[in-house]
């Protein structure tokens, strides 16, 4: 293997253990509608380091760690306050406490008080992956010490969620409930926040205290739109997380050499990874996804459509006009304005299914069909009858409302509407309400 | 807080003329749920006065009021949901914290996210939260406690739906299968009627019932007074403080709903107003 490709490998493996551990607070935080929170806590790592060292004067990673913590922590209390005593709202709150924190933190960085550390602010926002996975290759690092930070913040984090997984389902779902059972929400908001603080501390050196809040929030937010089971939600994140870093490292080195410039960040390729693939899920995901929403959409118009050439054939018989020129495709498309495709398809249905046959050009109802249809037509005067006089709606505007109820009526609805309306012979334009079964 | 407490009971009742004077509760020590001049406010602001209640055994106990009456608040003040200004709230005789496995709480439907990634029957395993105990999984046989509950509420064959796409009605049913399999001596319902279908609506009912034939005690939030007569052995009439409580037949009168829903503003409510405004500047 070349050296670029091992350190690739490394800025993968890295990356990867980041996305893990961030996923399993990521998943709560998106749950509990508080992703911001995430933004909020990451933010004040830079203060809490600059804090740490005024008071220790030392550069150990340990006391470091903790300040970072506490102050994580404090931005997360300091909220909750902000919010209780100001009566504003959580975002209001949290745009207050982070960013005075984060000014701070900027503020202390860049002045000559910690002008003899070389606490970078850029590496602290940014991250150096990079950096950190080519040391280990090139400068022969045996085992790096990023890398048994974040296996333990990961460890931590799934042995939190396992033991604490039940807790933390019912106080995200129904706090108040948990209140009653006595298991107390506000301990488990607060045991989560520690996880984020902990968590976004260990993650900041690798990808930056920006680029964590991606890794926290963005696959949580994928595997929302993918799944509907709790349990899922953290599988899912942690899979959206590992590939958004693997196509960020493969992307970082590779993408920028097409337009002729050198390998970019791999954090913040992996970001816009992440990005991506929530994109890409939000447009396919069987559920929720909008290319699936929009084929439930044309099924549904295409259904509606078949029920509506089915009524009008039948309102057709019953003035008893059926001839030549009315059962053309062409006539019944201009009735009922719809698209060419649209109709050919709807017709073409009808017909597979022996609602409707044609001869020599011209459709009718077939026995099935017209009593499908005479169903149809039962429903939308009983609707009309029930909206002009249970509703006291005025009769020339319940046509365009039955219209629409009438093609989400169940059988039972269609027998409950007939009992309340007491059978009526007539609808209210005086047309008559064909009967349940056949005449 | 001294101007909340320094009231005398008396000028509280010359507010609401018309009505007899009511007794000092004797608190039953046994008594489902018993409240001792409890007072709540919210940021200061009260939304009840010195309430005094005792819920006996095994009755269906309905609560109305107008909106803001704090039928609600009672609920969740009770349960130590919302802090009290002041007052005691006794469960069998016990404090409340001491006998959480005693009561059920149903909360407003409107009160959780229902695009939460949940199955019905994991919505009613919670409700087995409370027995199982801290850091212990569920097992198999609490699954199947919650089933049997759904079964009971009519919504077996809904356990495995996610719970965005159950009506309205359905997921009340869901609310009350979770209470239902804490298996509890006292529920407390904040309006489990509230825009519910006619099938639903039986089905609460029959569950009511059900509850009381096994010598349970409900106390429910209602807003519909066409069938308070109809579905409550006890009636609370709410508004900042109890107007009247006692069997449906003698507290249900014109007089009592009048004190209870009339239009103004009573000197109270305005009092309260002026409270919360006392502590700006």
């Amino acid at each position: 293997m070349s050296v670029e490709v091992q350190i690739g490998v490394w800025v993968a493996v890295l990356g990867s253990l980041c996305a893990v551990a961030c996923a399993v607070p990521g998943t709560l935080l998106v749950l509990r509608r508080q992703s911001m929170m995430g933004d909020a806590i990451s933010h004040t790592v830079l203060p809490g380091l600059a804090i740490a060292f005024l008071i220790t004067h030392s550069r150990d990673p340990l006391p470091m760690f903790i300040g970072a913590v506490l102050i994580g922590l404090l931005t997360a209390l300091a909220v909750q306050w902000v919010q209780r005593l100001g009566r504003m709202d959580s975002g209001t709150s949290m745009g207050v406490v982070f960013t005075t924190l984060f000014a701070l933190g900027i503020v202390l960085m860049s002045g000559d008080l910690l002008r003899s550390v070389d606490l970078d602010a850029k590496c602290v926002l940014y991250g150096n992956v990079d950096a950190a996975a080519s040391s280990i290759i090139l400068k022969q690092v045996a085992v790096p010490r990023e890398l048994w930070t974040l296996g333990g913040v990961l460890a931590m984090n799934a042995l939190l969620v396992g033991v604490f997984y039940k807790e933390f389902k019912v106080s995200a779902f129904d706090p108040a409930l948990a209140d009653s059972l006595g298991i107390s929400s506000r301990a488990m908001h607060y045991l989560l926040m520690t996880m984020t603080a902990i968590t976004t501390v260990a993650a900041f050196e690798v990808v930056g205290s920006i680029i964590v809040i991606a890794m926290l929030i963005v696959p949580a937010a994928t595997a929302y739109l993918l799944t509907d089971r709790f349990g899922w939600m953290f599988v899912w994140s942690v899979v959206f997380g590992v590939l958004a870093v693997i196509g960020g490292t493969v992307a970082a080195v590779t993408v920028p050499t097409w337009f002729g410039y050198t390998a970019t960040v791999s954090a913040g390729a992996m970001a816009v990874a992440g990005g991506l693939l929530f994109v890409g899920v939000w447009f396919a995901s069987p559920r929720h996804g909008l290319a699936s929403k929009y084929v439930h959409r044309a099924a549904m118009s295409l259904r509606v459509l078949r029920e509506d050439v089915l009524g009008l054939l039948y309102r057709l018989e019953e003035m008893r006009v059926v001839d030549h020129a009315e059962g053309t495709p062409r006539f019944l498309r201009r009735v009922l304005d719809a698209g060419p495709i649209a109709s050919r398809l709807a017709l073409r249905a009808l017909e597979r299914r022996g609602l409707i046959c044609a001869t020599a050009g011209v459709y009718a109802l077939t026995d099935a069909g017209r009593d499908r249809a005479r169903r149809l037509v039962r429903t939308h005067r009983l609707w009309e009858s029930y909206l002009a006089h249970h509703m006291h709606i005025p009769v020339d505007h319940v046509h365009g409302s039955a219209e629409v109820l009438e093609h989400v009526t169940t059988d039972e609805m269609q027998d409950r509407l007939a009992d309340e309306t007491a059978q009526p012979m007539y609808d209210p334009h005086g047309k008559r309400v064909p009967p349940a079964g056949r005449e | 807080m001294s101007l909340m407490t320094n009231h005398t009971p008396q000028r509280l009742h010359a507010d609401a003329c018309e009505l007899p004077q009511r007794q000092v509760p004797r608190h039953p020590a046994d008594a489902p749920l018993s409240i001792h001049d409890m007072t709540v406010a919210y940021h200061r602001k009260p939304v009840l006065w010195d309430v005094d209640l005792d819920i006996p055994q095994g009755k269906l106990v309905g609560i109305v009021g107008p909106n803001g009456a704090g039928k609600s608040t009672l609920l969740k003040a009770a349960l130590d949901l919302v802090p009290k200004v002041s007052g005691r709230v006794l469960v069998y005789g016990k404090p409340y914290k001491k006998q959480r496995r005693m009561v059920a709480y149903v909360p407003q439907r409107e009160s959780v996210d229902w695009d939460f990634p949940v199955d019905a029957l994991d919505v009613v395993t919670m409700g087995t939260y409370g027995r199982i105990g801290w850091c212990v999984p569920v097992f198999r046989k609490h699954r199947r406690a919650a089933l049997e509950a759904l079964e009971r509420v009519g919504m077996a064959d809904y356990a495995h739906r996610q719970i965005s796409q159950l009506s309205g009605g359905q997921q009340q049913r869901v609310f009350l299968a979770r209470a239902l399999v804490q298996d509890a001596q006292l529920y407390l319902m904040d309006e489990p009627f509230a825009g519910v279908d006619a099938a639903t609506e039986r089905a609460i009912v029959t569950l009511l019932h059900d509850l009381r034939a096994a010598g349970r005690t409900v106390l429910v939030v209602h807003h519909d007074l066409q069938t308070v007569r109809e579905y409550f052995d006890q009636l609370i009439l709410l508004n900042m403080r109890v107007v009247a409580h006692g069997p449906t037949d003698e507290v249900f009168t014109d007089a009592n709903l009048h004190a209870t829903y009339g239009g103004r503003l009573t000197l109270l409510s305005e009092a309260a107003e002026a409270l919360a405004q006392q502590e700006r500047p």
